[in-house]
């Protein structure tokens, strides 16, 4: 029997919040980075799971061609992100997200 | 050139000098030559017109008398409500006499102002054009006075002739004495002013009365028969008829102008003016501007026969005559006693109008222009002569004050200024009424229609009182002249000035000699027996619907006059003559005594004047200007200090915590509003996207409830 298509988007729905909560909770830079690829992640997942129940007896590969798409921007954008927290981190001494604060008014 | 031509011309003749009196004192103040000649063109050109126009006149004689016919020349019509103001200048036989006489004796003395004024010499005057403006302005104003033909020219000229006596008398008003009781030429000045301000204004207020009641001030249009009964008949008050009160009212002005008593005291002390100025003014033409306007009103004065106005102003002008020749013997400045012996040649004039001897009065006029103009220039000469001898006499130091007016400070001039003295002489026998000099003529005419009895419904008792105090005064005019002729031309120079006086100039002498020959000449024109005065002037009186007096010689009077007049120079050729004086004291003063005193201080009017009006007129100003200070300064500052007080508590109460409070509380509100705005910019990245996030939670929402 067949996982049914609503079992994944479910996965992928909680991974996106799970990832949404870190992102927006975690103190640590690196930990929300780390949130972000979970919700880049989550949305592969949502994207194959409907690539494989839709497309695939048509044989079109467009839903892996997408997630190969965004898994190949998530590196690089993990890249620049861990980029910019180094280079925060040289001139701060610190990754807490919370002491990145200058542009407070 | 028809003579309507020249008539319409009469309003150029006070514009002439008007002009150069402009001129100036516009432009020529600096240039003393300049101003003289302007001032002679204008004073000039007027008297070449004047007498142009006279000369037509006595052409057409009758043209001019015949009722209403007088030349009027309309300058403009001043609409008042329903009725109209209209001002003209006219010619009538009384203004072509006036013509006669006036621009010419100004002419005369604006030469002799000349070398008065020290031209071309070190001593020229330093205000010397402007004394010039001002005589030109005075010739305006007296020209114009008597072209008018209505009351309010006459109104306007008058103050203008009032105005230019003020200044003139004060020309010299930096000039002080050492003496306090001497009056200052500034203080005279305002003295002149006020007391002929008591004039106008009793003038003033008859002006108005009559123009309440006629509605009209034009002279023609009061004077006729309809308009003169009304006035006759309506009462003003307590029966007492309009045309009695406006008359009176307006003879007060003349008692002002023409120095007669009460309002004598200012003559005698405008003295201190310039010589000419009290010949032009003093003399010869505003104050006979009073005789002016009474003749001019004369059928004013006439509408009630009998009436009391008639009596008043020949009682005043009889008791002016007299009063005036009292004082006058017992005075030293050769200036006053000219100046006392003109009050009392206008009080004959005066008194003579008022006994209703029109032409007697107008012809007194004329000829005393003539002759008390060349008296007064005559004295100035002596004056110029003694000062300058003063000069000489002492090289230019002076010790102390040397009145050069004093006729104690004279004595034997007429060696010394022989032009001088024998016109002066002239003039003294003109004065005293000598035949066949002018003034005899003039004189003895007035004499005459006193004794034969009043016109116009005077009683002949009252004529012939008038007769008494004119003749009285007659004797007393002889004596005082030969006292001044005696004490000033004969014997020998009682100090060193006069001994060293030399005769005027030219300029001068020039002028005397002329006035001489008209004081001596003149009077033919009155002659009883081929009366041309009463031929130009009485037949006019007589369209009025009087008749006036046509003076028959009378022998009697005529002897009685001559006889009173030589008796006067007796006495004083006895006193003063036969043995001329030595020291400056007076021998009349021991055997008078106390009569002497009184005299010399002129009966202590104006102590009393003093006295009784002017220090209670100061007390009660300073006692306004104390009222001024402590009770209208008092409200109005108070009134000041309110408006602050209210200011300032409005401030307190509404300005500031209202209205400041509501624009510091948008203020206060802003910056609340932004603080609390400030609290979501936190510089976190993670609550940005926090507020993201619910916002599409939100957005989510929205969409799919709404479907």
């Amino acid at each position: 029997m067949q996982v049914p298509l609503s079992w994944y988007l479910i996965v992928a729905a909680a991974l996106f919040c799970i990832g949404l909560y870190g992102a927006l909770s975690r103190r640590n830079a690196i930990g929300v980075l780390m949130s972000v690829e979970l919700m880049l992640n989550s949305v592969n997942i949502n994207l194959l799971a409907f690539w494989r129940n839709i497309e695939v007896a048509a044989g079109g590969l467009s839903g892996q061609v997408f997630a190969i798409i965004v898994i190949t921007v998530a590196a690089a954008e993990a890249a620049v992100g861990l980029a910019l927290v180094i280079a925060v981190y040289r001139n701060r001494q610190t990754v807490d997200v919370e002491d990145v604060d200058l542009m407070k008014l | 050139m028809s003579r309507e031509f020249f008539f319409n011309l009469v309003w150029l003749i006070p514009l002439f000098p008007l002009l150069a009196f402009a001129l100036i004192v516009l432009w020529t103040n600096r240039n003393r030559l300049l101003s003289t000649w302007i001032a002679w063109i204008g004073i000039g050109l007027a008297w070449v017109l004047s007498w142009v126009i006279l000369f037509l006149s006595w052409q057409d004689v009758g043209g001019l008398t015949a009722p209403g016919h007088n030349h009027r020349f309309l300058l403009y019509d001043v609409p008042t409500g329903s009725t109209s103001l209209s001002l003209g200048f006219q010619v009538d036989t009384l203004t072509s006499l006036m013509l006669f006489m006036v621009p010419f004796v100004c002419l005369m003395i604006f030469i002799y102002s000349k070398g008065y004024m020290n031209y071309g010499t070190p001593e020229v005057d330093s205000r010397y054009s402007r004394f010039f403006a001002y005589i030109s302005l005075f010739a305006c104003g007296m020209l114009g006075l008597v072209v008018s033909d209505n009351f309010f020219t006459l109104l306007v000229f008058w103050e203008i002739m009032g105005l230019c006596s003020y200044l003139l008398i004060g020309f010299w008003f930096d000039k002080s004495y050492a003496d306090p009781r001497r009056i200052t030429p500034k203080e005279a000045g305002l003295k002149a002013f006020l007391t002929t301000r008591v004039g106008d204004t009793l003038m003033l207020a008859g002006i108005l009365l009559l123009y309440s009641q006629t509605g009209t001030l034009t002279f023609r249009e009061i004077f006729t028969e309809d308009m003169l009964h009304q006035l006759a008949t309506t009462y003003a008050f307590g029966g007492v008829p309009w045309a009695t009160l406006c008359a009176l009212l307006i003879f007060g002005g003349a008692v002002g102008k023409s120095s007669q008593f009460p309002l004598h005291v200012w003559l005698p002390d405008a003295m201190e003016g310039p010589t000419p100025v009290s010949a032009l003014i003093h003399a010869a033409t505003m104050v006979s501007a009073g005789v002016y306007l009474v003749a001019r009103s004369f059928p004013l004065f006439v509408a009630v026969e009998g009436g009391t106005q008639l009596y008043v102003v020949a009682f005043i002008g009889a008791f002016t005559a007299l009063f005036a020749s009292t004082i006058a013997v017992a005075q030293n400045d050769i200036k006053r006693v000219l100046a006392y012996s003109t009050i009392s040649q206008l009080g004959y004039m005066i008194a003579a109008l008022g006994i209703g001897a029109y032409v007697a009065a107008v012809f007194h006029l004329i000829t005393h222009a003539f002759f008390k103009a060349l008296l007064f220039m005559g004295s100035g000469s002596v004056i110029h002569g003694v000062e300058h001898g003063h000069h000489h006499a002492h090289h230019g130091h002076h010790e102390g004050e040397f009145d050069a007016n004093d006729m104690m400070n004279m004595g034997g001039m007429l060696k010394r200024m022989p032009i001088t003295g024998w016109t002066f002489i002239m003039g003294a026998l003109a004065l005293t009424g000598i035949f066949p000099w002018a003034g005899f003529w003039s004189k003895d005419e007035i004499l005459a229609d006193a004794w034969s009895g009043g016109a116009f419904g005077v009683s002949s008792t009252a004529a012939l009182v008038v007769w008494l105090m004119l003749t009285l005064a007659a004797m007393l005019t002889a004596f005082y002249t030969g006292r001044q002729i005696f004490l000033t031309f004969l014997g020998k120079p009682r100090t060193e000035a006069a001994a060293h006086a030399p005769e005027s100039v030219p300029s001068m002498t020039w002028p005397l000699i002329i006035l001489a020959v008209f004081a001596t000449f003149l009077g033919l024109f009155g002659t009883p027996w081929a009366n041309f005065f009463y031929q130009f002037i009485g037949e006019h009186a007589e369209v009025m619907g009087h008749h006036v007096h046509h003076g028959e010689f009378n022998a009697l009077v005529a002897g009685i006059s001559l006889g009173v007049a030589g008796l006067g120079w007796l006495v004083a050729w006895l006193i003063y003559g036969r043995k001329p004086l030595t020291e400056p004291v007076d021998p009349l003063e021991k055997p008078l005594g106390p009569v002497y005193t009184l005299l010399k201080n002129k009966y202590y009017v104006d102590e009393l004047y003093m006295a009784a009006i002017i220090r209670p007129v100061i007390r009660l100003g300073s006692v306004c200007a104390c009222f001024d200070r402590k009770v209208v300064d008092a409200i109005v500052n108070g009134v000041g200090l309110a408006g602050r007080w209210l200011s300032s508590w409005l401030m307190k109460a509404i300005d500031s915590p209202i209205v400041d409070g509501a624009v510091n509380g948008v203020g206060r509100l802003t910056g609340w509003a932004g603080e609390f705005m400030r609290s979501t910019q936190t510089g976190k990245v993670q609550n940005y996207l926090l507020v993201a996030v619910v916002t599409v939670v939100l957005l989510l929402a929205l969409f799919l409830v709404r479907g």
